[in-house]
C-alpha cells in the first residue's frame, strides 16, 4: 500500500519534472526563434524534410478521406432526400474538424517521428554535445529550425488535406453518385462561413501545428541517449501528440463552435 | 539532393497550401459575399421563426440577397426579433417589402423570402419591415386541418 | 550549551562549510601562474545522488599534454564535459586561462569555447554533412569567411590529419579511425588554444592508433597546443603525456610524469599501470561472503 503511494508520487514528480523541463525548452526555443530571420535557408532545409516529404501522404490520405466522406455522408442523406447538402455536408466536415485533427495525427506520424528520431540520434552520438563544444548553440542550429518548419507545415498541409478531400467527395458525390454539380458547390458556399468555419480550421490547425512541433522536438531533445531512449520516444512523440491533438480539438470546438 | 531542387520543391509546397487555402475561401466557403460590403441591415418581427438560424439566406424571387445575420427575442413585444444584412446592391427593396419565413423542400433548412411591395420609399439601414409572415410549423397544420376535417 | 554559543558554533560551522567556496574568490583575482591554462579546485559534482567527484583537485600546463586516467566509470567524460562548461559542478571551481568557466555568461561562455577543441569518443561527426562540411562547420558558424579561404583553411586542416584526399566522403562511409581523423580536422578548424581528446584510443587497430597518437603529438608541437587526454590506455597516454593523473573514487590517487609512475609507490596506481587483474581495486563486486551466499541459496530451496 505504502509502496504504491510511494511510486504513484515518484510518477507523479517524474510528470511534473518533464512538464517543467518541456516548458522551459519551449521558452528557449522561443528566445532563439531570431535565427529565423537572420538564417532562413536552414529553415527552408527543414521545411523540405518535414513538408515536402509529408506532402504525398497528406494528399492521398485525403483524396480517400473525401471519398469516404462522399459515400457515407450520401448514403445518409439520400434517405431524407436532401444529398443536394452532400457538399456543405462534406466541406463543413472536413474544414472544421477532419482537416485539421487528421492532418495533424498524420503529421505525427510521419514528420513528429522522424524530426524525434534525428534530434534522439543526433544526441545519441554526441552531434549536439560537440556542437555545444564547437562553440554552436544546438537549439538555434538544430532545434528553432525544425520546430518552426514544423509549425508552418502543418496548417499548410490541412489546407491541402481538406481541398483534397473536398475533391475526393466532389468525385464520388457528383461523378458516380449523381449528385447536381451545381448544387454541390452552391450548397456548400451558402453554409461554410469563410470566418466562422474556414478560419476556426485555420486556428485549429496553427494550435496543433505549434503543439506538434514542440512535443517532436522536446521528445527528441530528451531523449534518453541510446538506441532504446530514441525508440521510445519516438514513440512518445506519435502518443502524446495523438492525445494532445484530439484533447486540443475538443477544447477548441467547443470554444468555437460552443455558441451556436 | 541539391540546395535548389530543395528550395524549389518547398516553393511548390508553399504555393499548393496558399493555393489550398484560396480554394477553401473562394470555392468552399462564402468569402465572395463579404467582398460586396456588408450592406444594410433591416430587422423583423415574427410571432415564430421556426427552425431560421443565424446566416441562414435571404432571398428574393428565390435569389439570394443577403442574410440572417441575428436572432434574439424581444421581450417587450412578445416576437422574435430577426435583423438580416442585405448587400448593398439590392437598395431598391421598397419599404412595404413583406419577408415570409418558408422551408427548402420538406426538412430542409429554412430562408426568409422578400416580396417587394410597391412604395417608392426604399429600405436602407436601420429599416424595419413591418409585413411579416411567420414560419409554418407542421403540427399548427396538420391540427388545423385535423380540426377542419372534424367540422365538415 | 547556551544559545548564544549554539549560534555562534553554527556559524562557525557554516564559515568552515562555506570556506572553499569563498576562498576561490579571492583567488579568482589574484594572477594566475602563466603557465597554468587549466586549474581544476576542490571540484565536487554528482549525478543522480552518485558522488562523481570529491574534491578533485589538478593543474594542466600550457603546452604540455597531461593524460587524466582512471578505471571505466570514473567520470573521466564528466570531468572534461565540467572543464567545456556543459556541465556544472555543485562546487568548486575550473579557471581556464585564468577565468572561471561556471561564472562565464552564456556569451563569453560560447566565445570561451571558440578557443576550446574537443574530440569526441564516437567522433560526433555532423552525419548529414560530408568530411569537408564538417571541417568547415565550427567556420561557417562562427565567423563570415569568403569561400575561398574557407576551402583554403579546411584543406589545411585535413591535411593536417592527411585526409585532404577523402573532403567529398560521407561519414558513413568512413572508417572509426578516419572520422577521429576528420574530428579532429575539426577539433583543430578554429584554431584552439587547447583540445580535449576524449578515450581517443578507444576501439582503434595498432595501427590506426600508432597514426592517432603520432598526431596528438605532433599537433601538440606544432601548433602549440595544450592537450587534454582522457583514457585508460596506460600505454598510449604514457608514451606522449608529460604529465599523467591518476583518478578514482572522485579523488586524484597519484600524479607525476609517466616515468615517475612507473616507480610509485602507491599499490593502486602500481595495479593500474601494470593491469593487474586483483589488488587494491577488487576483482569481486562487493557481495556477501560467498559461502553463506550459495548455502543460503541451498537453504531456501530446502524450505
Amino acid at each position: 500500500m505504502l509502496g504504491s503511494l510511494a511510486s504513484l508520487g515518484r510518477w507523479a514528480l517524474g510528470v511534473f519534472e518533464r512538464l517543467g523541463r518541456g516548458h522551459l525548452f519551449l521558452l528557449n526555443i522561443l528566445m532563439s526563434l531570431h535565427v529565423v530571420v537572420t538564417r532562413p535557408r536552414l529553415v527552408i532545409r527543414e521545411l523540405y524534410s518535414v513538408g515536402v516529404l509529408s506532402l504525398l501522404i497528406i494528399a492521398v490520405s485525403g483524396l480517400f478521406v473525401g471519398m469516404v466522406l462522399g459515400y457515407q455522408l450520401y448514403i445518409t442523406l439520400v434517405r431524407f432526400g436532401a444529398e443536394e447538402v452532400l457538399g456543405s455536408a462534406v466541406a463543413l466536415s472536413l474544414v472544421r474538424e477532419l482537416g485539421p485533427v487528421v492532418t495533424a495525427l498524420l503529421f505525427a506520424g510521419r514528420a513528429g517521428s522522424a524530426l524525434s528520431a534525428e534530434i534522439g540520434l543526433m544526441k545519441t552520438t554526441e552531434q549536439l554535445s560537440g556542437m555545444e563544444m564547437m562553440a554552436v548553440d544546438p537549439i538555434k542550429r538544430v532545434i528553432v529550425p525544425r520546430f518552426v518548419a514544423a509549425f508552418i507545415s502543418l496548417p499548410l498541409l490541412a489546407a491541402i488535406f481538406s481541398a483534397v478531400a473536398i475533391m475526393g467527395g466532389y468525385f464520388i458525390g457528383v461523378g458516380l453518385l449523381g449528385v447536381d454539380s451545381g448544387s454541390f458547390w452552391s450548397q456548400m458556399q451558402a453554409n461554410v462561413d469563410f470566418y466562422e468555419d474556414v478560419m476556426n480550421g485555420i486556428i485549429k490547425s496553427l494550435v496543433f501545428g505549434f503543439v506538434a512541433a514542440w512535443i517532436a522536438v522536446f521528445e527528441g531533445y530528451d531523449a534518453v541517449p541510446t538506441s532504446e531512449g530514441v525508440s521510445r520516444a519516438t514513440t512518445r512523440t506519435v502518443v502524446h501528440t495523438a492525445l494532445a491533438v484530439l484533447a486540443l480539438d475538443f477544447i477548441l470546438t467547443g470554444l468555437m463552435f460552443g455558441d451556436i | 539532393m541539391t540546395t535548389r531542387t530543395i528550395e524549389i520543391s518547398v516553393g511548390i509546397l508553399v504555393a499548393l497550401g496558399l493555393a489550398a487555402l484560396f480554394m477553401l475561401a473562394m470555392q468552399v466557403s462564402n468569402l465572395t459575399e463579404y467582398r460586396n460590403g456588408d450592406g444594410y441591415t433591416v430587422s423583423a418581427y415574427f410571432g415564430n421563426i421556426g427552425g431560421l438560424k443565424v446566416r441562414a439566406p435571404v432571398t428574393v424571387s428565390g435569389v439570394r440577397v443577403g442574410r440572417v445575420s441575428a436572432i434574439r427575442y424581444d421581450p417587450e413585444r412578445y416576437q422574435a426579433r430577426v435583423e438580416m444584412t442585405i448587400s448593398a446592391l439590392h437598395d431598391y427593396l421598397p419599404a412595404d417589402t413583406q419577408a415570409s419565413i418558408y422551408t427548402a423542400g420538406l426538412l430542409g433548412e429554412q430562408y426568409i423570402a422578400l416580396e417587394p411591395g410597391g412604395e417608392d420609399e426604399v429600405l436602407v439601414d436601420g429599416s424595419e419591415i413591418y409585413f411579416t409572415q411567420s414560419a409554418i410549423v407542421l403540427e399548427q397544420v396538420i391540427g388545423r386541418i385535423v380540426t377542419n376535417m372534424a367540422t365538415q | 550549551m547556551t544559545r548564544a554559543a549554539r549560534c555562534a558554533d553554527a556559524r562557525t560551522q557554516n564559515q568552515k562549510r562555506r570556506a572553499p567556496v569563498i576562498e576561490p574568490q579571492v583567488h579568482n583575482h589574484a594572477p594566475v601562474r602563466q603557465d597554468t591554462l587549466v586549474e581544476i579546485r576542490d571540484l565536487h559534482f554528482s549525478r543522480r545522488g552518485r558522488p562523481i567527484f570529491r574534491g578533485l583537485n589538478a593543474s594542466i600546463p600550457r603546452g604540455s599534454i597531461t593524460a587524466l586516467m582512471g578505471p571505466s566509470g570514473t567520470g573521466k567524460t564528466t570531468l572534461l564535459k565540467l572543464i567545456g562548461g556543459q556541465l556544472r559542478p555543485d562546487r568548486g571551481q575550473i579557471l581556464v586561462d585564468g577565468v572561471d568557466i561556471h561564472r562565464l555568461g552564456r556569451a563569453d561562455l560560447y566565445r570561451m569555447r571558440r578557443r576550446m577543441g574537443m574530440l569526441f569518443q564516437t567522433g560526433a561527426l555532423l552525419t548529414d554533412l560530408s568530411v569537408f562540411e564538417n571541417v568547415a562547420f565550427p567556420v561557417r558558424e562562427n565567423a563570415v569567411l569568403p569561400e575561398g579561404v574557407l576551402r583554403t583553411l579546411v584543406l589545411m586542416k585535413l591535411e593536417a590529419v592527411g585526409l585532404r584526399g577523402a573532403r567529398d566522403l560521407m561519414p558513413s562511409e568512413l572508417s572509426g579511425g578516419m572520422a577521429r581523423r576528420v574530428a579532429l580536422a575539426r577539433a583543430i578548424a578554429l584554431d584552439p588554444m587547447m583540445i580535449m581528446y576524449d578515450e581517443p584510443f578507444t576501439g582503434l587497430d595498432p595501427i590506426t592508433m600508432g597514426v592517432i597518437v603520432a598526431l596528438i603529438k605532433r599537433l601538440n608541437d606544432t601548433l602549440g597546443l595544450t592537450s587534454i587526454l582522457v583514457s585508460h590506455d596506460v600505454q598510449e597516454a604514457a608514451s606522449i603525456a608529460d604529465r599523467l593523473y591518476l583518478i578514482s573514487d572522485g579523488l586524484v590517487v597519484d600524479s607525476g610524469s609517466p616515468a615517475d609512475m612507473e616507480r610509485t609507490e602507491s599499490q593502486w596506481a602500481q595495479q593500474f599501470m601494470k593491469g593487474l587483474p586483483d589488488g587494491p581495486v577488487p576483482f569481486h563486486y562487493p557481495a556477501p561472503d560467498y559461502l553463506s551466499d550459495l548455502m543460503g541459496a541451498a537453504q531456501k530451496e530446502g524450505a
